[in-house]
């Protein structure tokens, strides 16, 4: 296997009233091509932010250091305009100006990579049909006319699998249901054909039921694709059902990196340990049963 | 005698010109000291049941009674006293808290409000409910918003016991957690419960923590039961749909077959 | 002191704030540096600006001192402004929080009045008001938080509706506490940044609406106000035009300063939510 995107030394710090935060240290990881690696952790993990410096996504305040260098083909339509998906991806070239990239090109937001947010009402459009938002942002990655963007808008709204996609392409974003606004979601992060996915804890909001329905979807195109996938979960069994790799995270540092064989089955480090032994599964003793620690 | 016996209680609400049934003739009980389980897929009416079931809304039909009583028939004053009996903890605890308060201020508020300590004596009331959920007493003075999630769900506990409830409704409370800590607020439940008799009406869509920590579960759909029983025997063999469903779509660390759509 | 360096850190904020302390001051010092009546006459009439300098601004019509009169005008404007934007808030804080918790038929009773009120001109109301039960500075002041309490009383209203919602509310309806503590305590503290942020408009538009009562003569006579300086100003607006510009540009210069100060306090607030 190649690598895909390589990670050195990465550092990003955050301004606050309280002085500077460090949210991750000294990162050193390669993304390899094709492969679905999932990046877990705690809250103040870092894992979050690592997903936002690959994508560029990450605000202006916050201090960059250390190196990305990519491994990409250029693609046919390299030159070709290609917006920002949203404001937060603006300036995503720029910001990526400490990183050298010395084979390739640097990779566009939305072009490039893919992004799926937690929320999705928070990155759809709340007064434009979900139809004319995915058709726009194909018409902008991929110079296509309206018509044709609309066309593309619909096979997109077929491979997530959205129940009647003709009628889906003319609904608000609050006339769906959660799990669809993921979809509508997920069909805006492929549609300029990314060869990155980025899933940030993309079926937190979710019910299980529909987690697992994401989730199966996000295996899918992104096996149909080919595309390298980030997974990015606060959930080690979600990421073991998913992901070839896991790396664990924790206050901002690399704890353990391995096959998710590997880290589910011999864990080396005490932390991915303890994550595991906190996982409570269907199969775990019932708290009820166990006797009292104070008895 | 039960403590909580739900019966036909129904709920719906208007959205958008359409009528929505989210609770649907829905009879359980809750004995003392137990844990029941409400679980089922987002939409199928387990947090409309919770918010019925401490009068934050009301019902369109059914009884519920605590405690013996007709508790829907209290009102304004009355509902006030019984309510030191029946406590809520919510999924989201920097939202459960008013966002100018301290630590010292959320304690302070059933004890004041219902006499349970003078006013000299509350200081130590607040630092015994803190040590009683395993909290610093150094913590009164700290804002909500400037301690962590697993800290903040410990007040929002301490809170929830100061009046000595014999039901607390536990609406998704450890599903915002991170899952170290996760673990020890369900041993702090566990404990308080074993210690207090105190029943809880666990609200969860996660099988695996319903299965580690309820006695009995009452799995929902659609605002309807669609089974109940002993929780793990209804988790390791679901006879519904949706139970069936919720138990496929767990994510399990170790999965024999993966499974593909 | 975070809150104040942030809040200087924006210059509409410096400016308006310096504006405000000069006004502050010439309130403040009006009967130190010029005690004794300003209606008094001081010299000769219509003695023009920078002529004298024991009278800086010169005399009016009397031969009332102008800086004088500057400076005690600015103690009314001040006081009326703050006094009556104060009053409006507080008025339209209780009414919407009444509204707001009662639901129902009060809250259809109170935002119908509250449209009664919002649709008849504010100004209107106050010039009303006041030519019926006679100028003094508190009927001024309560004719100007008449018109003006709609505004935050709607605002309030729908700050309100929202938080009522949140889960802490139910939290606190959970432990048994009672609903007036419920609305004031836990509600209305929420509820009020939002309302607190249309003072400065509020503030301003008052100080303007005194000033147009005094200037059609319903001010209260037995003080010195800038609208009244500018209306005997008029009468000789061509042979001493300074005598309306001054207090002209007095009420100009408040106005820019009370808002952009305000302004800047909303700004910080904004930038303070956005980043917790």
């Amino acid at each position: 296997m190649t690598a895909f995107a390589s990670i050195r030394d990465l550092t990003v710090t955050y301004r606050r009233d309280s002085g500077e935060v460090a949210a991750l240290k000294t990162i050193s990881l390669d993304i390899m091509a094709g492969e679905r690696l999932a990046v877990i952790g705690e809250s103040g993990s870092g894992k979050s932010t690592l997903a936002l410096a690959i994508a560029g996504l990450l605000p202006a305040s916050a201090r960059i250091d250390g190196r990305i260098d990519w491994f990409l083909r250029p693609s046919s339509t390299l030159g070709a305009k290609a917006p920002p998906l949203s404001g937060r991806t603006e300036g995503g070239v720029t910001e990526l100006q400490p990183f050298k990239s010395e084979i390739g090109k640097i990779p566009l937001g939305g072009r490039d990579i893919g992004f799926i947010f937690q929320d999705p009402s928070a990155s759809l459009d709340p007064v434009m049909t979900v139809g004319k938002q995915i058709a726009e942002v194909a018409r902008a990655h991929l110079d296509l006319t309206w018509p044709q963007a609309y066309a593309k808008a619909k096979t997109l709204f077929e491979r997530v699998r959205l129940p009647d996609p003709d009628s889906a392409l003319r609904a608000f974003p609050h006339q769906l249901s959660g799990g669809q606004k993921q979809r509508v979601a997920i069909a805006a992060a492929i549609a300029a054909g990314p060869k990155l996915l980025i899933a940030d804890e993309a079926t937190s909001a979710l019910d299980t039921i529909v987690q697992a329905e994401i989730v199966a979807l996000i295996r899918r195109l992104v096996a149909e694709d080919g595309m390298t996938l980030l997974f990015v979960s606060h959930d080690i069994a979600l990421a073991a059902e998913l992901a070839d790799r896991i790396a664990v995270f924790r206050h901002g540092e690399l704890v353990e990196l391995g096959t998710t064989a590997q880290i589910v089955s011999v864990p080396t480090q005490a932390y991915t340990r303890a994550l595991l032994d906190a996982h409570i599964g269907l199969d775990a003793e019932p708290l009820l049963n166990r006797p009292r620690l104070d008895a | 005698m039960s403590l909580l016996a739900i019966s036909n209680l129904s709920r719906s609400y208007r959205r958008g010109g359409k009528t929505i049934v989210a609770v649907d003739d829905v009879s359980f009980h809750i004995e003392p000291g137990e844990t029941l389980a409400l679980a089922g897929p987002s939409g199928s009416g387990k947090s409309t049941i919770a918010r019925l079931v401490l009068r934050l809304i009301e019902p369109d039909a059914g009884r519920i009674e605590f405690e013996g009583s007709n508790f829907l028939a209290l009102e304004g004053s009355a509902l006030r006293a019984p309510r030191t009996r029946l406590q809520m903890v919510f999924q989201d605890p920097l939202a459960a808290f008013n966002p100018r308060a301290t630590v010292a201020r959320v304690l302070d508020d059933p004890l004041r409000i219902h006499g349970i300590a003078s006013r000299s004596e509350r200081p130590r009331s607040i630092a015994a409910l803190l040590e009683r959920v395993g909290l610093p007493a150094d913590l009164t003075a700290r804002a909500i918003h400037e301690i962590s999630g697993g800290q903040r769900q410990r007040v929002a506990i301490a809170r929830a016991i100061a009046t000595k409830p014999s039901l607390i409704v536990l609406d998704e409370a450890v599903s915002a957690l991170d899952v170290s800590v996760r673990g020890q607020i369900l041993e702090l439940l566990l404990d308080l419960q074993r210690q207090e008799r105190i029943a809880y009406l666990f609200i969860s869509h996660d099988l695996g923590v319903v299965r580690a920590i309820a006695h009995r579960i009452v799995l929902l759909d659609g605002g309807r039961i669609a089974e109940s029983g002993d929780a793990r025997a209804v988790i390791d063999a679901p006879q519904s749909a949706i139970g069936k469903a919720l138990l496929a779509a767990a994510p399990r660390l170790h999965r024999t077959s993966p499974q593909d759509t | 002191m975070s809150p104040l360096r942030r809040l200087l850190r924006t210059p509409e904020a410096v400016a308006g704030a310096i504006i405000l302390a000069a006004l502050i001051a010439m309130a403040l010092s009006a009967s130190l540096l010029f005690p004794g009546d300003p209606q008094a006459i001081a010299g000769s009439a219509l003695l023009p600006p920078f002529q004298d300098w024991s009278l800086p601004l010169g005399t009016d019509r009397l031969g009332r001192n102008v800086l004088a009169e500057l400076f005690h005008g600015a103690r009314t404007s001040l006081a009326v402004g703050l006094a009556a934007a104060a009053a409006a808030l507080a008025i339209g804080a209780v009414i919407g929080t009444l509204a707001g918790f009662a639901g129902g038929l009060a809250d259809e009773v109170l935002m119908r009045i509250t449209d009664a009120f919002q649709t008849v001109p504010g100004f209107l109301l106050a010039l009303a008001f006041v030519s019926v039960v006679g100028p003094s500075l508190g009927i001024v002041v309560i004719a100007i938080a008449l018109g003006t309490w709609p505004g935050p009383a709607r605002i309030a209203r729908a700050e309100i509706l929202s938080i009522r919602e949140r889960d802490y509310v139910a939290s606190a309806r959970a432990i048994g506490m009672h609903p007036l503590e419920i609305a004031f305590r836990e509600v209305l503290p929420n509820a009020l940044p939002p309302v607190l942020a249309m003072s400065s408009v509020i503030v301003a538009a008052a100080i303007l609406t005194e000033a147009a009562l005094s200037f059609l003569g319903l001010g209260d006579p037995n003080r010195v106000t800038w609208g009244g300086m500018i209306s005997e100003g008029r009468a000789v607006l061509r042979t001493a035009p300074f005598l309306s510009i001054i207090p002209g540009l007095a009420l100009v210069l408040t106005v820019l300063g009370v808002y952009l100060a305000g302004e800047g306090i909303a700004e910080t607030t904004a930038v303070r939510r956005g980043l917790s």
